[in-house]
């Protein structure tokens, strides 16, 4: 009785290591890489079709591969872009605010994690609550509000915000740092105003520098939110400080004033090749931006402990 | 002064360039766009000059407005809609991916990749040169199958087939969240109940969904609130556009907004309800 029960273990066991794990395996990365091309599809589409001239674009037996490369659409829609300007734009206007809201919602969320005050629990439930409005609720109201402070169309309708913990998804990153504080041992601090540090002093000689990887996410992921916000950036900022996907936003129509097609001719008409290559070049800084920091962009979300303990 | 007084005063100096940011840039906002709902405003030479008028834009919104009804029905449906499926996605590859696999850092950094070039601008032109209609479902049996059947059944289907792609690139966040979660279940846990005879399905319900539901929580709650902001929905642009008409200027957005928010937080307490942690009556 007893043999039989092993030897039926062990061929189950057998049976598992043989047959099952490989096909389980199997299964699962063939889902994974299907995924993972639903995923590129787009990118991919965006590349190809960015390549392609008017000719291959209209045939229908060039599906993947252009005939031959043509470097047109770029040079056009890099025109239209405005590029240089345009880039730059972006990256001020996103690093700014970035920097700032990065220090910031640390000193904030530092304020809250080492000191008792009376109403704390109700700031911090109000944080938490601030992140469920949509931006759209007060996008009239802060239009109104910048306009007579006379600070549209200037770095300060994105800046001030930001410095005073209002700005995009602030909330997130003060409940991120929140956690994050709250890790590390309050031994340090006491050492520290032992020895005479005020508190300040202790945030920045002793919170911040042990705070890296928090303060990389933080600012990571503001960067590339600022970047990608058109909603409120395209009201506030619009009409003077035109960020790349601001100017991609008005791509269709900003070619048609550059490329007139009025005397009948098709060569300066829209098609799809010059809009993906648009496209592409907006997106082309982050994406390198990304392939080279991606251990920064996945693997902090968990150092930070955002999950909580 | 006391020790404990002056940490409080410490406290409250730390936080207080939020608590006035709240004040200016969200809670005068905020209540502003309501006030303003309820108020015709006129520019004078002074300034703002607003007059009562009620429930009027309101009730023009949802009577007189031709576009409104349409765009806000399909933005909420699309929200809801939309939220299941992603969630349900993103947990499926969150739990594939936390097997030990050669290529998963690669994998994690693809699905992570849309998180990052991401904008209005971008979707749209992707969406308006079909660069994100994977396949054209029409052409597929099953697509047919749905068409065929009662269209509120259908409907969540077809919508699914059509938005795959944008339903994959809001899920990112989400995936890598999920992974978290999972992260921190102990595998021993997973060993213990492959002992008592439990297979992959069991351990899936027993298991893996009670102690990541607190995470299918706060990643319903991320979902909705992604969406809802994300600047090509229809409701969105409505209220940029009708910022400036010239008898209802800033009212009107700030009226539209408010039935907007009003929906939002009313799909985000639904949510709330269906996945909060019962209190447990037993253990």
């Amino acid at each position: 009785m007893k043999m039989s029960k092993n030897k039926e273990k062990k061929f189950r066991v057998s049976y598992y290591k043989t047959f099952k794990e490989p096909a389980t395996k199997t299964i699962i990365y063939v889902v994974l890489i299907g995924i993972g091309y639903a995923y590129l599809y787009p990118l991919l589409y965006m590349i190809t079709s960015s390549f392609m001239s008017v000719e291959d674009l209209v045939n229908p037996t060039v599906v993947w591969i252009p005939t031959k490369l043509t470097l047109d659409n770029f040079v056009r829609a890099w025109k239209v872009l405005e590029m240089p300007k345009a880039l730059w734009n972006s990256v001020y206007t996103s690093v700014i605010p970035a920097l700032a809201q990065s220090f910031i919602t640390a000193l904030i969320a530092y304020g809250l994690s080492r000191f008792e005050f009376p109403l704390k629990r109700f700031w911090i439930v109000l944080m938490l609550a601030t992140f469920l409005i949509p931006t759209q609720v007060t996008l009239v109201t802060k239009y109104v509000l910048f306009s007579t402070l006379r600070l549209t169309d200037s770095i300060f309708a994105t800046f001030l915000p930001a410095i005073f913990g209002q700005g995009i998804r602030s909330a997130i990153f003060i409940l991120l740092y929140l956690n994050f504080f709250n890790m590390l041992p309050k031994a340090f601090d006491e050492a520290a105003e032992i020895d005479g540090a005020n508190t300040f002093q202790i945030f920045y000689k002793i919170i911040l520098p042990l705070s890296l990887p928090a303060i990389v996410t933080t600012f990571i992921f503001s960067l590339v939110w600022y970047w990608n916000e058109t909603l409120l950036s395209g009201l506030l900022l619009g009409n003077k400080i035109k960020t790349l996907p601001l100017e991609l936003r008005d791509f269709v129509v900003r070619y048609a004033v550059m490329f007139p097609t009025a005397d009948g001719s098709a060569a300066n008409r829209i098609n799809e090749g010059i809009r993906m290559a648009a496209t592409m070049i907006t997106i082309l800084p982050l994406l390198i931006t990304y392939l080279f920091l991606q251990r920064q962009f996945v693997e902090s979300l968990e150092r930070t402990g955002i999950t909580g303990e | 002064m006391k020790r404990s007084t002056r940490r409080a005063l410490a406290g409250y100096m730390y936080t207080l360039p939020w608590i006035i940011g709240f004040a200016v840039f969200t809670a005068y906002p905020f209540f502003y766009s309501l006030y303003l709902s309820f108020f015709n405003v006129n520019f004078t030479v002074d300034g703002i000059e607003a007059t009562f008028v009620g429930w009027k834009y309101y009730i023009y919104a949802f009577r007189t407005d031709p576009a409104f009804p349409i765009n806000f029905w399909n933005t909420i449906l699309n929200i809801v809609l939309s939220t299941p499926l992603i969630i349900i996605f993103s947990l499926i590859v969150a739990i594939l991916l936390n097997r030990k696999l050669v290529a998963r850092a690669f994998f994690r950094l693809l699905y992570f990749l849309p998180v990052v070039i991401v904008s209005g601008p971008v979707v749209a032109e992707l969406v308006a040169n079909n660069a994100a209609s994977i396949v054209d479902p029409r052409r597929y049996f099953i697509y047919r199958f749905f068409q065929m059947i009662p269209n509120t059944i259908s409907y969540p289907f077809l919508y699914m087939f059509n938005n795959l792609v944008l339903i994959l690139w809001f899920s990112g966040v989400q995936i890598i969240f999920f992974l978290a979660g999972l992260q921190k279940i102990s595998n021993s846990i997973y060993e213990a109940a492959q002992i008592d005879g439990a297979n992959d399905w069991v351990i899936f319900w027993k298991i893996t969904l009670p102690l990541i539901k607190p995470f299918v929580l706060v990643n319903t709650i991320y979902t909705i609130v992604d969406l809802a902001s994300f600047a090509n929905n229809a409701v969105n642009t409505s209220i940029t556009q009708h910022m400036f008409d010239i008898d209802k200027p800033y009212s009107y957005s700030a009226a539209l907004s408010w039935i907007y928010f009003a929906a939002v937080m009313l799909i985000l307490g639904i949510a709330y309800l269906l996945l909060r942690e019962r209190r447990k009556t037993r253990i």
